[in-house]
Parts: structure tokens; C-alpha cells; sequence
């Protein structure tokens, strides 16, 4: 079975990689090239991170409740107190 | 200034491949490998565009042209094959490509030069991409090796032609390319007699028929048809 890759592509200099989607290969060098092919043909970017899915270790499921519900009534943790300057862009 | 008869060539080259390559669409090996068929078409196609805007109407000339009007080299009118075959078929003549648009990006003639700085980027991808499955083929289970000789010793016929005129210059660092990845992928270097040649005068295979009367046939049958 062909192994599969996460796909980050950075859409400009200063931006951060973001999570785009993800591309069969055997290897680093395939993912890179396949993930160019699939996801940058349309300017989407201007580099490209691969990461093998198999080296990603998700969240359970299950234990959505205890990890994030109680996040859910700490509004004051939001930094919507500040006034951000209207020239600071990508916040 | 401008060699009518060489951006002719050029612009029919890659107008008949990037029509080859566009067949694959929906039938390659795996999503991946279908994308980056298409868009190595496309660049072509882009290609194909500036080479025949330099010497008429690219429509024109794409879609009322009769085939002994044509010139390109008989490599790319060949049909895709397998995909080794198809590989192939792209990394010799992206290696070949590549090399010439090098040296056609310092022409004296600045719209053939702008053209090739352009292409010359696109094409160092093509021939990376084929370069690296004539490897990951060559040099992999029997099969694929198989496969990718059979490609290889099929393609190699038609690679004399692309050094005809004064493109001569170009073979030796062709040679060095194209050895250099042959060796990397445990290929033979294919021993054919004489090569087949005629295209760039307009003498082509049966093969050049077919894809016209697929890629003409709306404008033949509805001239200036527009969507």
C-alpha cells in the first residue's frame, strides 16, 4: 500500500505552512514532487512541507469532552479587549 | 531574424505532445500521477501558443492545418502507450527541451529568447519528473524494468530527428544527460540502426491522422465555434 503524506503549502514569504490536504507516494521525494503537482498549480504557493500521516498522533476522539469543552466558557481569553492597529495585518 | 520554419517546429511540438499527454486525463496510474500529466500538457500547450503566435494565427494553425503542413518531430505524435512508454517518450524530449531552450534564451532574437527563458522553467520540471520515473521504473521490480525498456527501446527510434539541422549542437550534452539516468535506473542504452525521421518535413506516421481528426474536428465542422 502506497504510504500517505500530509500536504502543507506556504502561500507567501511571512505566512505560515498551512494544512491543504494530502498525496499518495513511496516516498519523500514523490510526495514533494505529487504535492506540487496537486495543490500548487493554481499559485497557491511558494513552498511546500510533507510529512508522513503515519507520523502524525491525533486527539482521541473520546476525550473531546475533558479536552476542549472547558475551554468553551473562558471567553476571557479571547484578546478582543485590544484595539489591533488596522496596518497589522494576518492576526 | 526570427527562424519561421524553427518556432513552426517548436510550436507543433509541443502543441501534438500536450495533445498526447491530455489523453491521459482520468486514465493515469493513480490521481497524482494523472495531475501531473495534465499539467506538463498544459504547459505545453502554453508553449505550443507563443511558438505558432510568432508565425501566424495560433488557432489557425492549430485547427485548419492539414498534416503535411505540420512539423513536428515524429517522438511526440506517438501514442501514450503504458505508462513507462509515456515516460519515456517525455524524458527524452524534455531532456532535449531543456537543453535547447538554454541556448535559445540568449537568441539574438528577443521574442524566441523570451519564450525560452520562460519554457526553460517549466521544462526543467518535466524532465526532473520523467528523469526521476525512468529511475524509480528502470530500477524496480521486473515488471517495471520490463516495461520501462520496452519504452525506452520503442521511443529511442525517433530521438535522431530532434538533432537534425542546427540543432546538431545539441546531442552531446544530450548524451551525457540521458547516459547519466540510464545508468541510475539500470537501462541498456537501446542499440537501433538508423533512426526514423521525416516529421520536421512533414512526412509523418499513421499516428498524426488520428490526433488531428480528434483536435480539429469542432473547428473543422463549425468553423469559429466559441464556448
Amino acid at each position: 500500500m502506497t504510504p500517505i503524506w500530509e500536504v502543507f503549502v506556504r502561500a507567501k514569504g511571512g505566512l505560515s505552512h498551512r494544512h491543504v490536504g494530502s498525496v499518495h507516494a513511496a516516498d519523500a521525494k514523490m510526495a514533494v514532487s505529487a504535492a506540487r503537482d496537486v495543490y500548487t498549480r493554481r499559485m497557491e504557493g511558494v513552498s511546500l512541507w510533507v510529512v508522513p500521516s503515519a507520523a502524525i498522533t491525533a486527539s482521541d476522539p473520546g476525550e473531546a469532552g475533558p479536552l476542549f469543552e472547558p475551554a468553551a466558557d473562558k471567553v476571557y481569553r479571547h484578546p478582543t479587549f485590544y484595539k489591533v492597529p488596522d496596518a497589522v495585518k494576518h492576526i | 531574424m526570427m527562424d519561421e520554419k524553427q518556432a513552426l517546429a517548436l510550436g507543433d511540438d509541443a502543441l501534438i505532445l500536450g495533445h498526447r499527454l491530455s489523453e491521459w486525463c482520468g486514465h493515469a496510474p493513480s490521481l497524482e500521477i494523472d495531475l501531473a500529466l495534465a499539467n506538463i500538457g498544459l504547459d505545453l500547450l502554453g508553449q505550443a501558443q507563443f511558438f505558432l503566435a510568432l508565425v501566424g494565427d495560433a488557432d489557425a494553425l492549430a485547427y485548419r492545418r492539414d498534416e503535411d503542413g505540420f512539423c513536428n518531430c515524429l517522438l511526440v505524435e506517438q501514442p501514450n502507450g503504458d505508462f513507462a512508454r509515456t515516460v519515456a517518450r517525455q524524458f527524452l524530449f524534455s531532456a532535449w527541451q531543456e537543453l535547447m531552450f538554454a541556448e535559445m534564451a540568449g537568441s539574438a532574437d528577443a521574442r524566441m529568447a523570451a519564450i525560452a527563458g520562460k519554457a526553460r522553467k517549466e521544462v526543467i520540471y518535466h524532465a526532473s519528473f520523467a528523469a526521476d520515473w525512468m529511475v524509480r521504473l528502470g530500477d524496480g521490480t521486473d515488471e517495471s524494468h520490463r516495461r520501462m525498456a520496452e519504452g525506452l527501446d520503442f521511443c529511442w527510434r525517433f530521438t535522431d530527428e530532434l538533432f537534425a539541422g542546427s540543432w546538431a549542437g545539441l546531442r552531446a550534452g544530450w548524451d551525457a544527460r540521458v547516459d547519466a539516468v540510464l545508468r541510475e535506473a539500470g537501462l541498456a542504452r537501446p542499440k537501433l540502426g538508423r533512426g526514423v525521421t521525416g516529421g520536421r518535413e512533414g512526412r509523418h506516421s499513421e499516428h498524426l491522422g488520428h490526433i488531428l481528426a480528434e483536435m480539429q474536428y469542432l473547428q473543422r465542422s463549425f468553423p469559429d465555434a466559441v464556448w
